[in-house]
């Protein structure tokens, strides 16, 4: 044997490694949910299908549980999808416009703006979470779509993208549309929006996933169990699962963990190349 | 800028509005009131309030739990950095190396990046689950006495593990786009001088990286910092004693849970001078020392 032989072996075992380093901890949890509760209590975690499948996963989409026993995990995944596809929808409509501005018009006040905008990058929600919990519930908007989606999409980042990109539209373009007499409404709804499809459509996953894995501010700004989203719920229904009295009920945890990852996964995997492109791109 | 623009007064602020309206409302003035309350001490009942100017965050640094958050935060972050980018540049170069079955390779270790760090953290607070988790009977088995509830040492493992499995997808990504973007004949041309591939990686491939890693090594002390804050609260929740507490969550522990409104601002305006820093750092310091 040679030493290309050797080195092209230590090559896939590395990679085969960091794929099971990376997928373990999902193929055990999808695993374990098709278990019975006492099964996974007496044997410990799983690693093949057990016969409980449709039984758990019935229970956790169409029983209602949670601490108020008032939320199905149906309706959380509703609101995941409400708040990723709002987040994605809402960052690409405010950001592109924003950018549209910055880039295209001569007015006084674009620096200033601009800095504004770049601002809250300074500014993680983390940061200053009190009182922008204070704002929103001053506004009556707790438990509200509106009150989860539009804080979270103000952030620079999506302008910056759009930024960058329209800066690399050639100049003829805009020439030769002003040339045609189309005003900027025009220009934008009928050359930048078609131009920019692949763009949008790959920052739109990208926040999609952003947006559906949101924590923190559903976390504190959601008191309702009807508005909890599927990433919120998991944790309080796991609580109630391992601090009950009764016989804890993993294979529902591990269920509820499956749900809540599969769709941004999905998203990801459908449109790996989109995906890859919007975020090598946006981060430059 | 467009050399060619339009030229109207009214219609590009129609244009930022909505931002520039969103961004006051919920980024400004809640920012603004986060450095008003800092210099503020509320009474117990939180019915009047004085002004202290510095009291708060003398307090803030001169107190233990805090000192004890910022020492954990520091080493977390780096050591979460550390492995996160290293693990994920091992996997990038083997990645790109690889001639067949490169591309399910490549999505078999990007897909996590989809995983919310908050469902991360509770799969690893069920992998070490003591009644039913396989890594928790694993570690004991080993002959190591592993209790993430009582010791800090193990509780810091925990957090650190899940942390770094999060965020090895999102710089395998960043790596192997980077080496996809080094021009061929530059590696056939090395190919050529020098014979071993390691001296090859560490002389050629590696400084070619280094845009890549240096932007890497921000936006990862800067997801260790806060993005965290969701695997921290499904696992360990700061506990032992407060020994897994990072700076962010305890701005929350505090400022939400123990209603301490001065000293959690104070926290909150020491974190944004952090990141302010950090940009700094990042737009000054690195734009400069690294030659693209």
């Amino acid at each position: 044997m040679n030493n290309s032989f050797w080195r092209k072996l230590s090559t896939h075992g590395i990679l085969i490694l960091g794929t099971i380093f990376m997928s373990a901890p999902v193929w055990v949890a999808f695993m374990s949910s098709t278990h019975a509760a006492d099964t996974l209590f007496r044997e410990g975690l799983q690693y093949w299908f057990g016969g409980h499948f449709f039984e758990t996963y019935n229970e956790v989409l169409f029983v209602e549980g949670g601490v108020m026993k008032k939320v199905t995990a149906l309706e959380m995944l509703g609101n995941s999808m409400i708040l990723g596809l709002g987040f994605a929808i809402g960052k690409v409509v405010i950001s592109m416009s924003a950018a549209y501005a910055i880039v295209y018009f001569r007015f006084r006040l674009a620096t200033p703006l601009f800095w504004v905008i770049f601002l809250t990058l300074l500014l993680p929600l983390e940061v200053r979470i009190v009182p922008s919990y204070e704002v929103v519930a001053g506004l009556g908007l707790l438990n509200t779509h509106t009150g989860l989606i539009v804080p979270l999409i103000a952030s620079a980042t999506g302008t910056f993208f759009f930024r960058q990109y329209f800066k690399s539209v050639p100049e003829e373009l805009l020439e030769a549309a002003r040339l045609d007499n189309a005003g900027p409404m025009r220009f934008l709804i009928d050359v930048l929006v078609p131009l920019s499809k692949t763009m949008i459509a790959a920052i739109m996953i990208i926040m999609f996933v952003v947006g559906w894995n949101q924590y923190l501010w559903p976390l504190i700004m959601t008191t309702e169990e009807n508005s909890y989203t599927i990433v919120i719920g998991i944790k309080q229904i796991y609580q109630v699962l391992s601090e009950g009295g009764e016989l804890p009920q993993f294979q529902k945890a591990f269920a509820l963990t499956i749900l809540a990852v599969l769709p941004p996964v999905l998203v990801v995997l459908v449109f790996q190349s989109w995906f890859v492109k919007g975020l090598v791109e946006s981060e430059k | 800028m467009k050399r060619v623009q339009f030229e109207r007064s009214t219609v590009p602020y129609f244009f930022v509005a909505p931002q520039i309206a969103i961004i006051a409302v919920f980024f400004l003035w809640p920012a603004g009131q986060a450095i008003y309350q800092s210099f503020l001490l509320e009474d117990a009942f939180g019915i009047s309030s004085q002004f202290v100017w510095f009291r708060n965050y003398e307090d803030t640094i001169l107190n233990y739990a805090w000192l004890q958050s910022a020492g954990f935060t520091v080493v977390f972050s780096s050591l979460v950095t550390f492995f996160s980018l290293a693990i994920a540049l091992l996997l990038a170069v083997k990645a790109n190396e690889v001639l067949h079955g490169s591309s399910s390779y490549k999505t078999m270790l990007m897909w996590a990046y989809a995983v919310a760090p908050p469902v991360a953290g509770l799969m690893g607070n069920l992998m070490f689950n003591p009644f039913i988790g396989d890594l928790y009977a694993a570690m004991n088995a080993m002959g190591w006495d592993f209790n993430q509830k009582l010791d800090a040492f193990d509780a810091g493992f925990v957090v650190i593990l899940i942390s770094v499995w999060k965020q090895v997808s999102v710089n395998f990504i960043f790596f192997l786009s980077g080496l996809q973007g080094i021009p061929k004949g530059v590696m056939e041309a090395a190919t050529l001088d020098c014979r071993s591939p390691t001296k090859r990686f560490w002389t050629i491939t590696f400084p070619l990286l280094a845009p890549t890693t240096f932007f890497l090594m921000v936006i990862n002390i800067t997801y260790a910092f806060f993005e965290t804050f969701g695997i921290i609260d499904t696992t360990t929740r700061g506990a032992p004693g407060g020994a897994t507490n990072t700076l962010v969550y305890k701005v929350y522990t505090d400022g939400f849970l123990g209603a301490d409104l001065g000293g959690s601002s104070a926290q909150s305006v020491i974190l944004m001078l952090m990141v302010l820093a950090l940009t700094v750092f990042q737009f000054r310091f690195i734009e400069r020392k690294v030659h693209y």
